[in-house]
C-alpha cells in the first residue's frame, strides 16, 4: 500500500479543491438514473417529506457526491435507493433504473439479491457496522452465499477462503484479520472490511455513506484512496454521501447539493467550487475555512426548516441573502443551465432550458 | 505490523519455559483464577454462616430440648447435664477455633452433620433427596421455560413476524403477571380439586413405593404436572418480556442495517444476526436463576406440598433445626456460586468481546 505523505495528508480544504481529479474514465453509460425520488416519513405530527422529488443520473465510472448538512436528507436518499428505508418511512414516489430495471418495481426477493450483487453500501464501518459475535470471514461469506443461484453449488470451503483472502489483500488487510473478530480491530480496519464485503460480489454501484467519519485524517485519505482504487478496478460508480467538501472536492466528479430534503445544485465538481449558482451552496462554499487569509468564520445564519408541512416556497427563502419576492411564493423547479449543470433557484429562472 | 509481530515471536522462543513460567501459566489461566474465586466465596459464606448463629449467644440443642420439655410438661431437672452431653455430641463444647476448623474439615469433605429434627438422619441425606425432586421438577422446567419465552420474545421483537402472531403470545404475558403460588392455588382449585385430574398434592402417591417401575414414573410426572405449570406460565412472560426488550435493541444496531444491506435471507439475519446477539444477556438470566432453584421455589413446593428442598427448608425453620438450615443455605451457596463459574467459563464462548487473552 501506498503510505501518503504528511504533506500530502495535511492539504487544506482550499488545496484540496485544486486537486481535481482529472483521469476519470468515465463512459457515456447511464448506471444509475433516479427520477422524481420521494421518501416520506409519516408520523403523527404529520407527513415529513425527508427526500422530495429528487432526480439525478450517475455514469458508468462516476463518482458522484451527495453532500449537505444533518438532516437533509443524503442518508434518507441513499437508503430508499436501497430500499431499506424503515417504516415509518417509505418510497412515496419516483422511479430508479439501475441497470435496465426499476429497483422500486422488484418483489422483495429480487431486491434482496440486487443488494450487493448490483447495488452495495459501504457504511460507517469504523463504528459498528459489523456483527460483534462473528468472524470477519464468516461476515464476508454470508452475503456471497446468500447470493447463489439455487441450482448453483455451495464453493468448498477452500475457494470461499481463497475469495476472502482476496479480497483482504485487495482493501489493503493481511489475510491473518479473516480469522479476528471485529472488536480486535481498528476503526480503519473495520472500515476496509466493509470496503471487503462491499466489492465481495462486484457491484456496479457503491453507495458510500461518510466512509470516513469516526476516523483521523491521516486514515481517512488512506481509506478514500483505497475506495477510489477499488471502484476503478472494478469500472464501477459510486454514490459518496458525506459532508467534509475537502474531502469531496478531491474525490468526485461530480457533485449534489442538498438542502431540506431536495437536490438544489448538480454539476461536475471543478465548475461547482469555482463558479457555484445556488444561493445556499454559494454560503456553503464560502463558509469553508482558508489557510491562506486570516478572517472571519462565515456560517450560514438561520436554521434549516422543519420538514413537516413545507410552505410552498423555497425551503431556503428565510435564509438567503438573494430573495426576491418569487421566493415565497413558489417551489423553484430544477432549471438545466447547459452542460451537466443543474440548479432549483427562481433566480436562474429563463437563463437555462427548464 | 509484520515486524512486530515477528519481534514478539523471537522474544518467546528465546526465553525457554521453566517450571515456574508454567505455574504463573497455570495460575494465570483465566479458567483457574474463576475457579480460586469460586472457592473463596464459598469459603467466605461459609465462615459467615458459621459466625451468624454464634452471635445470637443462644445454644441451639438447649433451646431445642427447653421446648421439648415445655410442650411434654416434664420436669426440668438434668437438662443441663443432658444439653451437656447432646453438645458433646455435637461438638459444641469445643472451643470456637476447634468447632470452626471441623466445621470447614467437614464442608471440604462434604459432611454437613447431623440434623436434629429428624435425628438421626443426616443433613446430607435430607438435602440430597430433597434436590432430586427439587432438580428434576425445577431443572426442567425451568430451561423448557427459558427455551419457550426466550423463542416468544425474538418472535414477537421480529419486525418480520406474522402480525396475527401478538395475540398468542399477549396471553402469556399476562399470566406472567400472577404470582405462582397463586396460579398454582387456582391451579389445585380447577384441575385437582374440581376436576380431579391431578393429586392434590405430594411428589408421589403415599401409597406407592418409590422404585423404577413404570408405574410410578407416571405417578411421578402427574403429580409434576401441575407445580409445573405454575412455574413455565408464570416465568415464560418474563423471559419473552426480556427478549423481546433485546430484539428491539438489536434491530436499532449499525450492523443489522448492513445484514439487510448485505442482501441476507431473512432467515439468516433473524438467527445469526438479530437473536444471536439478542440471546447474551439472556445467558446471563439463566445462569443466575439456575444457581437459585436449587433453593426450590419454596411458595411453590409449600402450595404443591412437593417434597423439595423449598418444603425442607420450609420445615426445618419452623423445627428451628439448625444443621439443616445450615446444610440448605451451604447448598444454596455453592450452586449460585456454582452457576456463576460456570458462567464465566462459558460465556467468552458465546462473546468473543469478553475473551480473554492469556498473553
Amino acid at each position: 500500500m501506498v503510505q501518503p505523505t504528511i504533506e500530502e495528508t495535511r492539504l487544506s480544504t482550499e488545496q484540496a479543491i485544486q486537486t481535481y481529479r482529472t483521469d476519470a474514465r468515465i463512459s457515456d453509460v447511464d448506471a444509475l438514473v433516479v427520477k422524481d425520488f420521494s421518501v416520506h416519513y409519516e408520523t403523527d405530527a404529520g407527513t415529513v417529506k425527508a427526500c422530495e422529488n429528487v432526480s439525478f443520473t450517475l455514469k458508468q465510472g462516476e463518482r458522484f457526491a451527495l453532500v449537505g448538512e444533518s438532516g437533509s436528507g443524503k442518508t434518507t436518499l441513499a437508503m430508499g435507493l436501497m430500499r431499506l428505508t424503515r417504516p415509518p418511512g417509505h418510497i412515496a414516489n419516483g422511479s430508479v433504473m439501475l441497470n435496465g430495471r426499476d429497483v422500486t418495481d422488484l418483489s422483495d426477493e429480487e431486491m434482496r439479491k440486487t443488494r450487493l450483487s448490483e447495488l452495495a453500501l459501504v457504511p460507517q464501518g469504523a463504528m459498528n457496522s459489523l456483527n460483534p459475535v462473528m468472524r470477519i470471514e464468516r461476515q464476508i461469506i454470508d452475503g456471497i452465499i446468500d447470493h447463489l443461484d439455487d441450482d448453483a453449488p455451495t464453493p468448498s470451503k477452500d475457494e470461499l477462503n481463497e475469495t476472502v483472502r482476496d479480497l483482504l489483500i485487495r482493501v489493503g488487510l493481511r489475510p491473518g484479520v479473516a480469522r479476528l473478530y471485529p472488536h480486535e480491530l481498528s476503526g480503519g480496519m473495520k472500515q476496509r472490511v466493509a470496503m471487503a464485503i462491499g466489492i465481495s460480489l462486484r457491484p456496479n454501484l457503491i453507495i458510500a455513506d461518510e466512509p470516513t467519519s469516526a476516523l483521523d485524517v491521516v486514515v481517512q485519505r488512506q481509506i478514500m484512496q483505497t475506495l477510489g482504487r477499488l471502484q476503478e478496478g472494478l469500472d464501477a460508480s459510486i454514490m459518496l454521501v458525506g459532508h467534509d467538501m475537502g474531502l469531496v472536492a478531491q474525490f468526485a466528479d461530480t457533485i449534489g447539493v442538498m438542502y431540506a430534503g431536495k437536490l438544489v445544485e448538480v454539476g461536475p465538481v471543478e465548475e461547482v467550487f469555482s463558479d457555484p449558482k445556488h444561493p445556499y451552496t454559494k454560503l456553503l462554499i464560502r463558509s469553508l475555512p482558508s489557510l491562506q487569509e486570516k478572517r472571519e468564520f462565515l456560517g450560514i445564519p438561520g436554521l434549516p426548516p422543519r420538514l413537516i408541512d413545507l410552505p410552498n416556497s423555497c425551503a431556503f427563502s428565510d435564509r438567503c441573502p438573494s430573495r426576491f419576492e418569487k421566493c415565497g411564493e413558489s417551489i423553484p423547479q430544477t432549471i438545466n443551465l447547459g452542460g451537466r449543470r443543474e440548479t432549483a433557484c427562481h433566480l436562474y429562472e429563463g437563463e437555462g432550458q427548464s | 505490523m509484520t515486524e512486530q509481530t515477528q519481534a514478539v515471536e523471537n522474544s518467546s522462543s528465546s526465553n525457554g519455559t521453566s517450571i515456574s513460567q508454567i505455574i504463573m501459566g497455570v495460575l494465570g489461566h483465566f479458567v483457574v483464577k474463576r475457579f480460586l474465586f469460586f472457592i473463596f466465596v464459598v469459603w467466605l459464606a461459609s465462615t459467615v454462616i458459621f459466625i451468624i448463629p454464634r452471635l445470637s449467644g443462644q445454644d441451639p440443642v438447649k433451646e431445642k430440648l427447653l421446648l421439648e420439655a415445655q410442650r411434654g410438661g416434664a420436669m426440668q431437672t438434668g437438662l443441663d447435664e443432658m444439653a451437656k452431653s447432646y453438645q458433646k455430641r455435637f461438638g459444641l463444647d469445643q472451643p470456637l477455633w476447634v468447632q470452626y476448623t471441623n466445621f470447614l474439615k467437614d464442608l471440604a469433605k462434604l459432611n454437613l452433620g447431623v440434623s436434629i429434627a429428624f435425628f438421626p438422619r443426616t443433613v446430607n441425606d435430607i438435602v440430597f433427596e430433597s434436590l432430586m425432586w427439587t432438580l428434576g421438577l425445577m431443572g426442567t422446567v425451568t430451561i423448557l421455560a427459558f427455551i419457550l419465552g426466550t423463542l416468544a420474545g425474538a418472535i414477537l421483537g421480529w419486525p418480520r413476524r406474522p402480525g396475527w402472531l401478538q395475540y398468542v403470545f399477549m396471553p402469556l404475558l399476562t399470566l406472567s403477571a400472577i404470582p405462582q403460588y397463586l396460579l398454582g392455588m387456582i391451579l389445585i382449585f380447577i384441575f385437582a380439586f374440581k376436576l380431579g385430574w391431578f393429586p392434590l398434592f405430594g411428589g408421589y402417591s403415599p401409597a406407592t413405593v418409590p422404585e423404577l417401575t413404570l408405574s410410578f414414573v407416571v405417578d411421578v410426572v402427574k403429580h409434576a404436572i401441575l407445580p409445573a405449570f405454575a412455574i413455565i406460565f408464570s416465568s415464560i412472560g418474563f423471559w419473552a418480556i426480556g427478549m423481546r426488550g433485546m430484539m428491539i435493541n438489536t434491530q436499532g444496531e449499525d450492523y443489522m442495517i448492513q445484514a439487510d444491506a448485505k442482501g441476507l435471507k431473512g432467515s439468516r439475519i433473524f438467527i445469526r444476526y438479530a437473536v444471536r446477539n439478542a440471546l447474551l444477556p439472556q445467558v446471563t438470566g439463566l445462569a443466575l436463576v439456575l444457581g437459585t432453584i436449587i433453593t426450590g421455589q419454596v411458595l411453590v413446593e409449600r402450595v404443591f406440598s412437593y417434597p423439595g428442598v423449598g418444603d425442607i427448608l420450609f420445615q426445618a425453620i419452623r423445627l428451628s433445626d439448625f444443621f439443616v438450615i445450615r446444610g440448605i443455605v451451604i447448598v444454596i451457596v455453592l450452586g449460585i456460586a456454582g452457576a456463576t463459574f460456570l458462567l464465566d467459563v462459558l460465556y467468552p464462548l458465546l462473546d468473543p468481546r469478553i475473551r480473554v487473552r492469556n498473553s
